[in-house]
């Protein structure tokens, strides 16, 4: 039952999308608005459909509905509901529909706030959208259809991966990145729609796509931060990066969709860099497409990649057909998009913009070499090679500490041009931060070249960003009699782009002291303890008490509880474990993690003798590692206030009478 | 539109999209081992399964691999807790009943695992056509440089190792190469003789 739910909603909705794709821009073309009314009418069908089917997948996964394939393949009665429900996204097929329902939210979102704006970039935009979904509406109705019926009906199945159903951030990594990376086809299609409605020469769009792009932008980077975090805490490797291609594939649209949202303030401010950024946010959405190939084709050996099929194909002709029209379709409009503003002055603001685009980009195009590099030399020369966090460690530092510098240089700098006076006052004093956070570096005992300018570049930026926040907030003081804090939030509020920009900025200050105080800093020791004996890490000392096991629900738990010493006194106890899953190889390790200002205390159980007589333990110190999460909240929580909406801006867009296309001159 | 421009720039996606479709063909997971060519490591190992007639061997009969020089052998590593194991059981133990009478053995061996799960598990799939035997603290896989389980190493009449196949194996890759190790066997044979 629910698999005919599920199959018959995809399989309706596919013809909708396709002639919703078709009508839109004939339409369009012959200046029938009723039938782009159609074109969005197709949209929200779409929507309503592919919800039918997610939700006849979620009812299939909770009721335990073995005749559902997908449910076969990942569902199990022992398993919690909790990951039952998240199974949705723990494999292919089921990660492919909540894809495509995410994508069908977004265009619903996309079509409903803006089908009042004039012009045929709406529509056109909703065009691409739409061929977007078509593309993976033939990958569930074919390759990737998670609603086939299994004869017979099994009893039970085998359960999710262990790996996934092991830890809460399965529930808040994946649906992160999926409104990240399926978000970016908006940008994408508005750009698309920019071009096809030449619009594109206007600066209207930008600021459209601009305000897509900072909130599914902010979903990405929670994502990836919340993925680090689920590694740290679930792989015991205590780690949270190892340039993993999927890794990398999730990092490099980000890289792009941060010069972009840099960038186009340039283009809004100066009419400049206009076809820098369509090629931004192109680039943007080709990579989460890369990003996505990569993953489900099997093409490169990741511990993300899923299981392969003939899905990598499909993937494979997409990138082939979004590549080539986006190229010729940019290349061959190109001439349009010429620049009619010119840089005044190598001391403003679009200067730092500029260098900023430099590095992120240069930043991108290292990664994406180092990731595809395996397969280049694979088909070329015929040999296996591998590239390691080595080589992304030294590529990356350079740029990423020039950046880091800029991220303070920027905001402080006017635009257009800045005067001696006005250097001296906003470069000067954030000096004194970098000053301070070197000494600290130094004392805590940082020495690599590149660990220090991070300091020091964090300090100087973050002393910039913060003054901007100060001087801010005592002009609105003096100028309206505010308090200090009405004087603040109404500053962040009148000016939220802006603000929440800077916000994000002092995230990643966190996040960045955090990787370089816990890559330089990091101490680990390791031994076999007998119930009573210590192991001592950077001054911490922990005791093991005793070995335990348990049966649960839906695994066997082994672990060790330790307690954590601090002069002589026992202050707090952790509990590493390992857990057992049936049909799995190996232990899926749990470690214990105890967070301090100053860093992590991180046990993993590494093996315990049968019988319970002694217990392997491996013992981090990780230092400010918590500061990476706090970032990463930081992060998100300037993304959230810089995409915003603006109350009054919003009514002048609803109030704006003009409901379909105005007639466009024909390109034929 | 320009689309001359439009043109050349489509012209650059080809090579990006031709590596794709290179890649798809490739196997990352196909790492090329050293030993195919070289001479296969010795083992003596017990007999813990005994397989069925005709293939079958008593339990606790050591194999050796020393003894079977001048025939082919298929050397099956597997473990219980191996689920792709379990895809190509049925399809060794019949290509293996397809040989009976040549000279070609096969041989499988358990790979961190206990006896009886192996037992069981042979039981509970239905029984093997041919024995099986253990590797105590896994000597035998490390020699062979078992990458992880199931692999199948198979073992020329010269004693060298011929082919190296990592994951299930399927029927026909195994039929081909036993195949044509037998022919070479007998023309090399025909010359000496």
């Amino acid at each position: 039952m629910n698999g005919l739910v599920g199959s018959g909603a995809l399989m309706v909705s596919l013809p909708f999308l396709l002639l919703g794709m078709v009508i839109v821009p004939f339409g369009v073309r012959r200046q029938r608005p009723e039938w782009v009314a159609l074109g969005y009418g197709a949209v929200y069908a779409n929507f309503l459909l592919v919800s039918a089917a997610t939700a006849a997948m979620l009812v299939a996964l909770v009721t335990h509905d073995f005749s559902v394939s997908y449910v076969a393949q990942v569902g199990s009665r022992a398993t919690p509901l909790f990951y039952t429900i998240i199974s949705l996204w723990g494999a292919l097929e089921g990660s492919i529909l909540f894809w495509a329902w995410v994508l069908a939210l977004y265009s619903v979102l996309v079509v409903s706030t803006n089908r009042a704006r004039p012009g045929a970039l709406v529509p056109y935009s909703a065009m691409v959208l739409l061929a977007i979904s078509s593309f993976f509406a033939i990958l569930l109705v074919g390759p990737a259809n998670p609603f086939h019926s299994v004869f017979p009906v099994l009893a039970d199945g085998p359960g999710p991966n262990p790996l996934l159903q092991n830890h809460i951030l399965m529930g808040v990594h994946p649906p992160l990145l999926y409104l990240g990376y399926v978000g970016m086809s908006v940008p994408f299609a508005f750009a698309i729609g920019a071009l096809l409605s030449r619009e594109a020469e206007s600066n209207d769009w930008i600021r459209l796509t601009r305000n897509w792009t900072v909130l599914t932008w902010g979903f990405l980077s929670a994502a990836i931060i919340a993925g680090m975090w689920w590694s740290y805490d679930v792989l015991g490797w205590g780690g949270y990066w190892a340039w993993d291609p999927v890794e990398n594939a999730s990092f490099l649209p980000w890289l792009t969709a941060t010069a972009f949202l840099h960038s186009a303030m340039v283009q809004e401010r100066r009419s400049m860099l206009r076809l820098w950024n369509i090629n931004l946010v192109v680039g943007t959405f080709v990579l989460t497409i890369l990003g996505t190939f990569l993953t489900r084709s099997g093409i490169i050996s990741s511990v993300h990649a899923f299981t392969t099929g003939t899905i990598g194909y499909y993937f494979l002709a997409f990138i082939a057909v979004v590549l080539v029209a986006t190229l010729v379709l940019v290349a061959g409009t190109s001439d349009k998009l010429r620049t009619t503003g010119h840089l005044d002055s190598a001391a403003s603001r679009e200067t730092v913009f500029l260098l900023n685009n430099l590095f992120l980009t240069a930043f991108m195009f290292t990664v994406l070499v180092g990731t595809l590099y395996p397969l280049v030399a694979e088909a070329v020369r015929g040999v296996k090679v591998s590239v390691g966090a080595p080589f992304f460690n030294r590529m990356s530092l350079p740029m990423i500490v020039a950046l880091l510098f800029l991220m303070g240089v920027g905001p402080a700098l006017p635009w257009k041009s800045a005067t001696r006076a006005e250097l001296r006052a906003k470069l000067l004093p954030p000096i004194v931060g970098a000053v301070v956070l070197t000494a600290v570096a130094l004392l805590m005992g940082i020495h690599s070249l590149f660990g220090v300018l991070a300091f020091a570049f964090v300090g100087y930026s973050a002393t910039a960003n913060v003054r901007e926040f100060w001087i801010g907030t005592r002009a609105r003081r003096a100028a309206h009699g505010e308090m200090w804090v009405v004087a603040f939030v109404r500053l962040v509020l009148g000016n939220r782009r802006r603000h929440g920009g800077y916000i994000a900025h002092l995230g990643v200050f966190f996040v960045a002291l955090g990787i370089t105080a816990s890559s330089s800093l990091r101490t680990e020791s390791e031994g076999t303890l007998k119930p009573g004996e210590s192991l001592t890490v950077s001054g911490r000392t922990v005791r093991l008490k005793q070995v335990w096991g348990r049966e649960e629900q839906q695994r066997s738990v082994i672990g060790a509880t330790m307690e954590v010493l601090s002069a002589g006194r026992v202050v707090g106890t952790m509990e590493p474990r390992m857990n057992f899953y049936p049909l799995s190889q190996q232990p899926v390790p749990t470690p214990d993690v105890r967070s301090g200002p100053r860093g992590d205390l991180y046990l993993n159980l590494m093996a315990v003798r049968p019988d319970g007589s002694s217990a392997t333990v491996k013992a981090i110190f990780e230092p400010l590692v918590p500061w990476i999460w706090l970032g990463g909240g930081i992060i998100i929580a300037g993304a959230l206030i810089g995409a915003w909406p603006a109350p009054t801006r919003r009514r002048e867009s609803v109030a704006a009478v003009a409901p379909l296309p105005l007639p466009q001159e024909s390109a034929a | 539109m320009n689309w001359k421009r439009s043109a050349i720039a489509a012209a650059c996606a080809a090579p990006v999209i031709a590596l794709f479709v290179v890649g798809m063909r490739i196997d990352p997971k196909d790492i090329p081992s050293p030993l195919p060519g070289t001479v296969a490591p010795s083992f003596a190992l017990q007999v813990f399964a005994p397989g069925q007639a005709p293939l079958g061997r008593p339990i606790g009969d050591t194999v050796r691999l020393a003894e079977m020089r001048g025939q082919v052998v298929v050397l099956n590593f597997w473990a219980s807790w191996c689920l792709s194991c379990r895809d190509e059981h049925a399809v060794l133990s019949e290509v293996a009943r397809r040989y009976s009478g040549m000279p070609v053995r096969f041989v499988g061996s358990l790979y961190q695992d206990r006896t009886a799960a192996g037992t069981e598990w042979i039981a509970e799939l239905g029984g093997q056509s041919y024995p099986s035997v253990e590797d105590p603290r896994a000597r035998t896989a490390i020699d062979y440089g078992l990458y992880g389980v199931p692999e199948t190493f198979i073992i020329a009449a010269d004693g060298r190792i011929a082919r190296k196949i990592t994951g299930p194996a399927e029927a026909a890759v195994v039929v081909r190469i036993v195949d044509s190790l037998l022919a070479v066997a007998s023309v090399a044979k025909a010359a000496t003789q």
